[in-house]
């Protein structure tokens, strides 16, 4: 079945405004999407007729509340196969998802001597919550090497697996790259030497199927914000095992079973590391945009997505000084690309006077810019409501650019 | 020599017969930038580099015969282009009239708008950093 690309764009009010004289072409989905007109009035509705703090309130408001918070959670326990909804931890986004499992899984299961192992494509919250941990507890931080067309070098990873090994924590699909790793055979091999895995799911979680129990990894990361969903919401699911074995996160209200001023005990998962009041009218909202998603088909949105990246590639291959970034042969929607001889603020800067949105400078990626020798990239990532004639238009801005100076 | 101002007006009327077109506006601003004094390689170290800056700008000043002498780079063109207005307005004047000079072009240029919080506030750092230099020659120039 194919995209209804208007249907969609009719549910995205943002799409509609010019930019610097231009109708706004938003290509910087990687960084967050938009949202879709039921998720503005989810959070409209919630603040207008059911705000109330959530599961201690004995009253309705607080219980309708209460009820929409944990029906999220369940939509999102389908939405990645979990087993069971208190699997779904609400964090505030990726970065604290990560730092959530650096700092109780870390602190319990690696010590000194032990090694966690990331890639070269990490985004710096998926390096650095990992050096802080190795600093703290003399652990080792080891990274598996890529090609320059941006893939993971298998046999090094295998390399660098031990039984010193006790977490691998990489990325599902690169936010500067668009490469898609190969996680399923990641996890395995990882398993195979005893450890776990953390998937940082930001961006695969958008534009894939993820199904955390057929890649049976043990830790998901991701952000509502880049599923047409709310701002500072984010998702760690971990397997029920592991989230009973590692200590809570944060201390505070709601995460603890009994508090007296000898000893507290802690809530039962996941509550545990839902300490304080969450973003109620987030996480409600929330639903919805996986409502949007699924709705449309994850395959549907997936197969559009592929078809702008390859019609993008198509239209600026023999451009002159055109350079792709990234020709990983399993991408995401991402087009990652320099212009010969010139800076990439410059090229983002001429795009915006068209109203084309795109990201340019390292990405968060700097050890990954480093190892393709460049200072940065512009980055192009497709959502559902792009169309072709985007691309187009895009395409047009783009060559007009590398023939200032590539004539 | 032109005072500050006029040269300040200058560039202002040189930007209006673009009009409000903001691709060429960059694209000439993209131009200007190639009329930079070659920047001495010896020059290009970390330590000459201004902070704020989200491109990479190098910036060195000496005096001469009580003038202020500034060459400059960046590895951005729309920022060459920035700083070679910027020279263009400053060079070969006293640390005193840089000192007092009120340099409004920017958003008069309609540059503003165009580079946004991010960018300003880089170009905020360049001029500053312009008018430190001043200020340590004017200083020395007084002891």
């Amino acid at each position: 079945m194919a995209i209804q690309v208007n249907s969609i764009r009719s549910q995205f009010p943002i799409l509609h405004q010019e930019v610097n004289g231009n109708p706004l072409i938003y290509f910087d989905n990687a960084a967050t999407t938009q949202k879709p007109k039921v998720v503005l009035d989810a959070i409209q509705n919630y603040y207008e007729v059911d705000n109330s703090n959530i599961h201690r309130g004995a009253h309705t408001l607080a219980d309708r509340a209460t009820r929409q918070f944990e029906e999220t959670r369940e939509s999102l326990r389908e939405f990645i196969g979990a087993r069971e909804s208190a699997e779904i931890i609400f964090t505030r986004g990726t970065t604290e998802s990560i730092n959530l499992v650096a700092k109780t899984f870390g602190s319990k299961f690696i010590q000194k001597g032990d090694e966690i192992i990331i890639s070269t494509l990490e985004h710096h919250s998926n390096i650095v919550p990992w050096q802080m941990l190795c600093e703290q507890n003399g652990a080792t931080l080891r990274v598996i090497p890529i090609t320059d067309a941006g893939e993971l070098i298998w046999d090094e990873f295998e390399k660098l697996l031990s039984p010193k090994t006790k977490l691998v924590s990489v990325v599902h699909a690169s936010n500067a790259l668009g490469t898609i790793n190969p996680v399923k055979r990641i996890i395995d091999a990882a398993h195979s030497v005893g450890a776990k895995v953390l998937l940082d799911g930001a961006q695969s979680t958008s534009h894939l199927d993820v199904d955390v129990r057929a890649l049976d990894c043990d830790f998901l990361a991701f952000s509502a914000h880049k599923l047409y969903g709310p701002t500072g919401l984010g998702v760690l699911y971990g397997k029920r095992e592991l989230l009973e074995a590692i200590p809570p996160f944060l201390g505070g209200g709601e995460m603890i079973r009994e508090v007296t001023f000898e000893k507290t005990t802690y809530n039962t998962i996941p509550f545990k590391f839902e300490a304080g009041t969450p973003s109620i009218a987030e996480v409600i909202a929330f639903k919805p945009a996986l409502d949007f998603i699924t709705s449309t088909g994850k395959q549907i949105i997936h197969h559009h997505e592929q078809d702008l990246l390859q019609y993008a590639v198509d239209l600026l291959k023999d451009v002159k000084g055109v350079i792709p970034v990234g020709t990983a042969s399993e991408k995401v929607a991402v087009f990652s690309f320099n212009i010969q001889s010139m800076h990439p603020f410059d090229v983002g800067q001429l795009l915006d006077a068209k109203g084309i949105a795109v990201r340019t400078g390292h990405h968060c990626t700097q050890p990954l810019m480093r190892r393709l020798g460049l200072e940065g990239t512009v980055r192009a990532s497709f959502a559902a409501y792009n169309t072709r004639s985007e691309v187009e238009v895009f395409a047009q801005a783009v060559t007009k650019i590398a023939n200032l100076k590539n004539k | 020599m032109s005072t500050i101002a006029a040269i300040q007006n200058e560039i202002v009327a040189e930007f209006e017969i673009l009009g409000d077109d903001r691709e060429s506006t960059i694209f000439y601003i993209m131009e200007l930038g190639g009329n930079l004094e070659p920047y001495p390689e010896d020059l290009r170290k970390d330590e000459y580099i201004i902070q704020g800056c989200q491109s990479k700008v190098w910036l060195v000043a000496e005096e001469k015969e009580g003038k202020v002498h500034y060459r400059a780079d960046s590895n951005t063109d729309i920022t060459k282009g920035l700083i070679s207005l910027l020279i263009r307005v400053l060079n070969h004047r006293s640390p005193k009239e840089i000192l007092e000079a009120d340099l409004d072009f920017i958003p008069r240029i309609g540059m503003g708008s165009i580079l946004g919080s991010q960018r300003s506030n880089g170009l905020a750092s360049m001029m500053n950093q312009m008018k430190r230099y001043a200020l340590a020659f004017q200083t020395k120039q007084n002891a």
